[in-house]
């Protein structure tokens, strides 16, 4: 499958443009698993990568537009994918397998490697006009002026989604204010949901062991029916509040009142857990113990998970998340502080310690 | 969608713009708009601090404390005690969850 990809033509010739490896505009199935196990596995979206260079998407000429991207190969393999029918010169930087935007914030995606690669790829010799065509998102990381200044490419940013590229370059590089804008609809938030309902996992891995030990601990030693009635349901609850946080808040957050994260966090998963304590008919859940444990700890998970999704969205800035934090971390602290003490007294009573 | 009102570091000095534009084009949150010969900030809100105004201005007339607004990289540089950093790209074999 990679062959398609990595098509090397004649190696002997010295003229760049002849070694460029062709890009096909076509996917194969292992690159759609591939955007698959992105969405599901961070290590493996951490290792996805493409060797950067200088690519040929279709026959491309001197007079060739060069588009740039990064070397995530999820970016290469949507940005290649729209290019059917558009001969073009496709320019990897090295990125670290990064996408362009994040890239762009650390500056990987950057001025300095940009000229470099530029120069190691010998694009003066591959193309005639002095073009360049940047994602826009690349632009927080890229210092046009300076790039034109010591290459003699002039940098244009294009429209922020590969899709809008055809029309780019056919309206004769005219970016609409359309194309401008960052889209961050229903389909884009619902994709990168997993990304952060897997994470969550592992920590909740954590939380079942202490809540079936702590609820199964009696007098006897820790006994398996009293750990399954009395730690299910709260289990439920906690997978109710990981759920709260990690997937309804973000597939939901314009339609929740708020901007802070934190609140709109806070909302979903004091509503799911108000409801579900109320409304399962267990035992345990009779405790008011329990109760109070419930709804000061949950909302606050679920507040924090919903913080988590700040680095997904396409509007939050750092010092808005940093102000959310100032406010929110103490008070995370505390929720777990007083759960903890109200889990304690819960024991006690149970245990007959006190009445 | 926007984010908390009030809060970002932009800052625009008119008297070194000289409306070329640059700004409204890298600008992917429609800030900015033109003024005639300037230009001008419509709405500071809709900013997210990438940065892109200020890297791409030549004549230094936007200023901005650029950053990623991510709960995950602000909490890591709160624990590590240093900048945020949401640990990507690093060495290319982190766990942590990031952009």
């Amino acid at each position: 499958m990679a062959v398609e990809l990595f098509d090397l033509r004649g190696g002997s010739n010295t003229n760049p443009a002849a070694n460029a490896p062709a890009a096909s505009t076509r996917w194969s199935g292992l690159d759609r698993l591939g955007r698959l196990k992105c969405r599901l596995f961070n290590s493996f979206r951490m290792n996805y990568r493409v060797t950067p260079g200088i690519y040929a998407v279709g026959t491309p000429n001197g007079g060739s537009p060069v588009l740039v991207t990064s070397n995530y190969k999820l970016s290469f393999d949507l940005l290649r994918r729209e290019l059917s029918g558009i001969p073009a010169w496709i320019l990897v930087l090295d990125t670290r397998g990064i996408n362009v935007w994040c890239a762009a914030g650390k500056g990987s995606f950057g001025t300095e490697e940009l000229i470099q690669r530029i120069r190691s790829t010998r694009l003066p010799e591959i193309v005639e006009h002095r073009k360049i065509v940047l994602p826009q998102l690349g632009a927080p990381g890229v210092q046009a002026h300076i790039v034109k200044e010591r290459t003699g490419f002039s940098v244009e940013y294009g429209p922020v989604h590969a899709g809008d590229l055809p029309a780019y370059l056919r309206s004769g590089h005219k970016a609409t204010a359309q194309m401008r804008r960052v889209r961050f609809g229903f389909r884009e938030r619902l994709d990168l949901t997993p990304m952060e309902i897997v994470p969550a996992l592992k920590a909740f891995g954590i939380f079942l062991a202490a809540v079936f030990i702590l609820l199964g601990l009696q007098p006897a030693g820790i006994l398996f029916r009293s750990a399954l009635r009395n730690g299910l349901p709260i289990a439920i609850l906690g997978a109710a509040a990981l759920l709260a946080g990690t997937f309804l808040t973000p597939l939901l957050l314009p339609w929740i009142p708020f901007r802070s994260f934190a609140l709109k966090g806070f909302l979903i998963g004091g509503l799911t857990t108000a409801a579900l304590v109320f409304f399962i008919p267990a035992q345990a859940l009779q405790s008011v113990f329990l109760q109070a444990f419930s709804l000061v700890l949950f909302p606050a998970v679920s507040s924090y998970l919903a913080l988590q999704f700040t680095g997904s969205t396409t509007f939050t800035s750092i010092s808005g998340v940093k102000k959310e934090l100032k406010f929110g971390l103490p008070l995370y602290i505390a929720a777990g502080a007083i759960a903890s003490a109200l889990l304690l007294f819960y024991k006690l009573e149970e245990w007959g310690i006190v009445s | 969608m926007k984010y908390l009102a009030n809060v970002v570091t932009l800052e625009l000095f008119p008297e070194r713009c000289t409306g070329c534009g640059r700004c409204l084009e890298v600008c992917p949150r429609e800030v900015f708009a033109n003024n005639g010969k300037t230009v001008r900030i419509v709405d500071r809100d809709r900013c997210i601090e990438c940065g892109a105004c200020m890297m791409n201005c030549s004549h230094g007339a936007i200023q901005v404390n650029p950053g990623v607004g991510c709960a995950a990289a602000i909490i890591n540089g709160l624990i590590r005690g240093g900048e945020p950093e949401c640990g990507c790209g690093a060495s290319g074999t982190s766990e942590s969850s990031c952009c």
